[in-house]
């Protein structure tokens, strides 16, 4: 296997016509530099190198240290002392098979006997090119993409879209779509959040939760699916405003689901945060500081578990998040059990944003009446023949957008997810960008992991609550 | 904005005062109401220094990369040069919540720029990225390796001339069928 090291630093070779200009050239008899480390853990470059062959910084950054530097602070490779010798130590793998790493994430870990030392997560098991892909779908057909990356938060990635694709159209959606698009992107986040405290509790042993939270969830998806049609993956938040109106007796079904879910958050509480072995798992496990958490560009709950009360629906409202009340909920410790209890408590708050919606939600048109953007009603493709072509040039060619570029963020559950958009004037994008927050948090794992145990790990794995499809997109 | 729009002229004394925008060293264009600087490859490192440590952009939210092959004409300070590559930083500053976008352009010959790295660890997996999908090296970065793709793989998927759905698909060490 030839290492990717090779291609970006090219040796130095010698032409044969040429005259050595001095003797000084390296010895022949001299095996060739290679890299060892291969051999040693696994099988490449990607994956965790011996001590030895990682640069200082980096393992100091491992540990945390390195985040609060001063510039122009020289770093001594003997700062990095490790108390066991890296013969006494032995590096595994964790996944990507593996029942706790939320999908095909694989974590290779130095250990100590049972104390994690150094941890890498090696991703791209589930990279499917979907940037690459958008470059070949129109505008229209964005969202179907993007919509699959993070596909626990699917309208937060179509919301994100649509909104870059607005903002280089410089439309502005009426009002009515941009409520229901609070509504489903709140209600996103309550069955996100929900299916991250099914899959912590498995996690860390509390099984039970793992039925209740899918029971809760399943709440969500069905609503979903009388919204958009489907489950997952809907399509729905789409340029200039949302695909369909809500469905006729709406109120009633968000009504059950908000008489419902209250009881049962009270009852995990009393399942998890009254539980003193669950807090004696979770508490003081996988703390990171401030400092470290914004240095690695952390977003969401993790960096809000930390103290920082940072959340871009408050900060850099969008949408009509400014014409709601809620609280930015924050932690003081940055361990897992703060990252556990503000996904709790945001699934209150989001809860109190829905009420606020069900009152507020204005009458008007779901998406906005520009023709060359929208595709006229049903109804008026049978009698109208322009209505007609109107309908099939928009589905083959798509509309224009005009060149530019553009990046919009929003707070999915999981932080923030951006788009970055650049348009040629066409009506394909020319390049779009996610920045995907689950990709982002998961640099925080080897500070979390460092010198806790193994089962600490899978408690550190779980708090992230990574989605690998939009880590890999 | 009030502290974004003060000019930092420290590096260009001899500027006439009606000359183009300039922030922290870099030109300023506007793009849909955000700002965006364009330093060069030389100053990109200071820039982003000058920023985070005099203004408060505390965090890079974002790193990534665009390939002009196929449109070498954009919308650039008429000073600057148009690359094929341009390495894109966004960064976001909490109080005052702000944003600021950083666009580097970078030539197809020595496709390299400097790692933010040592100003903002958090860029680690995405400069890992754009290395991995575009071919453009960070100098500076701890661990270039590739992130997304495996290994041996021979191109970087996300470049214009990278044809799509010509290269069969690559599984180590896959057996013949029959």
């Amino acid at each position: 296997m030839t290492s990717i090291d090779q291609t970006h630093t090219p040796e130095q070779t010698q032409t044969p016509g040429q005259t050595p200009a001095d003797d000084t050239q390296p010895d022949e008899t001299q095996p060739v530099e290679t890299w060892t480390g291969a051999a040693e853990t696994s099988e490449g470059s990607q994956e965790l190198a011996l001590r030895g062959e990682t640069e200082p910084m980096a393992l100091l950054l491992e540990r945390g240290a390195v985040l609060r530097l001063p510039e122009g602070v020289a770093m001594d490779p003997g700062d990095v002392d490790y108390e066991t010798s890296e013969d006494e130590t032995m590096i595994i793998n964790l996944g990507p098979q593996h029942p706790s790493t939320h999908g095909v994430l694989r974590l290779m870990v130095e250990l100590d006997g049972e104390t994690v030392l150094r941890t890498k997560p090696v991703i791209g098991y589930l990279h499917t090119g979907m940037e690459k892909t958008a470059e070949d779908l129109m505008f229209v057909q964005g969202g179907t993409n993007v919509t699959r990356m993070d596909y626990l938060s699917p309208f937060a990635n179509e919301c994100v879209f649509s909104m870059a694709v607005e903002k280089l159209l410089d439309i502005e959606v009426p009002e009515r779509a941009v409520w229901i698009r609070m509504l489903m992107l709140e209600l996103n986040r309550i069955s996100s959040h929900l299916l991250f405290l099914a899959s912590n509790g498995l996690d860390m042993g509390a099984t039970s939760m793992m039925m209740y939270g899918w029971r809760e969830r399943e709440l969500l998806l069905a609503f979903f699916e009388r919204v958009t049609g489907l489950r997952m993956n809907h399509n729905y938040i789409r340029p200039g405003g949302v695909a369909a109106d809500l469905p006729d007796d709406w109120q009633s079904d968000i009504g059950d689901i908000l008489d419902v879910l209250p009881g049962r958050l009270d009852e995990f509480d009393a399942l998890f945060t009254n539980q003193p072995i669950w807090r004696q798992r979770s508490e003081g496990v996988g703390i990171i500081t401030q400092e470290q958490a914004l240095a690695l560009s952390t977003t969401g709950p993790i960096l809000r578990s930390t103290g920082v009360a940072w959340d871009l629906r408050a900060d850099m409202p969008y949408l009509a998040y400014d014409q709601v009340a809620f609280d930015v909920i924050t932690g003081t410790v940055g361990d897992v059990f703060d990252r556990y209890a503000i996904r709790l408590n945001e699934v209150r708050e989001s809860m109190r944003i829905v009420h606020q919606i069900l009152e507020k939600l204005p009458k008007g048109d779901y998406r906005i009446q520009d023709a060359k953007i929208t595709p006229p009603p049903r109804s008026r493709i049978d009698e109208s023949m322009e209505a007609l072509i109107h309908h099939f040039k928009l589905f083959t060619e798509g509309f224009q957008v005009p060149a530019g570029e553009v990046y919009v963020a929003i707070e999915s559950p999981r932080g923030e997810v951006g788009c970055y958009l650049v348009s040629d004037g066409g009506s394909k994008p020319y390049r779009m960008h996610f920045r995907a927050p689950s990709f982002y948090n998961l640099q925080t794992l080897p500070v979390m992991m460092h010198g806790g145990l193994i089962a600490d790990a899978i408690a550190c794995i779980s708090s992230v609550d990574p989605v690998l499809g939009d880590v890999d997109r | 904005m009030a502290d974004a729009e003060a000019p930092e002229e420290a590096g260009s004394p001899n500027e006439p005062a009606p000359g183009p925008e300039r922030h922290a060293g870099a030109l300023v264009t506007w793009s849909h109401g955000q700002e965006v600087l364009h330093p060069t490859r030389e100053t990109y490192v200071e820039t982003a220094r000058v920023l985070k440590e005099d203004e408060g952009f505390g965090m890079c939210s974002d790193v990534t990369a665009v390939d002009y092959l196929q449109r070498p004409l954009r919308d650039l300070p008429p000073d600057v040069t148009p690359e094929r590559f341009e390495v894109v930083a966004n960064l976001l500053a909490m109080d005052p919540p702000r944003r600021i976008r950083l666009r580097v352009q970078v030539a197809e010959a020595d496709p390299c720029v400097d790692s933010l790295w040592h100003l903002y660890p958090g860029v680690e997996a995405a400069e890992r990225e754009v290395f991995d999908l575009f071919g453009v090296r960070f100098d500076g970065h701890p661990d270039l390796t590739r992130i997304l793709m495996p290994e041996d793989w021979e191109g970087h998927p996300l470049r214009k001339d990278y044809a799509i759905g010509r290269i069969p698909v690559q599984f180590k060490a896959a057996p013949p069928t029959r």
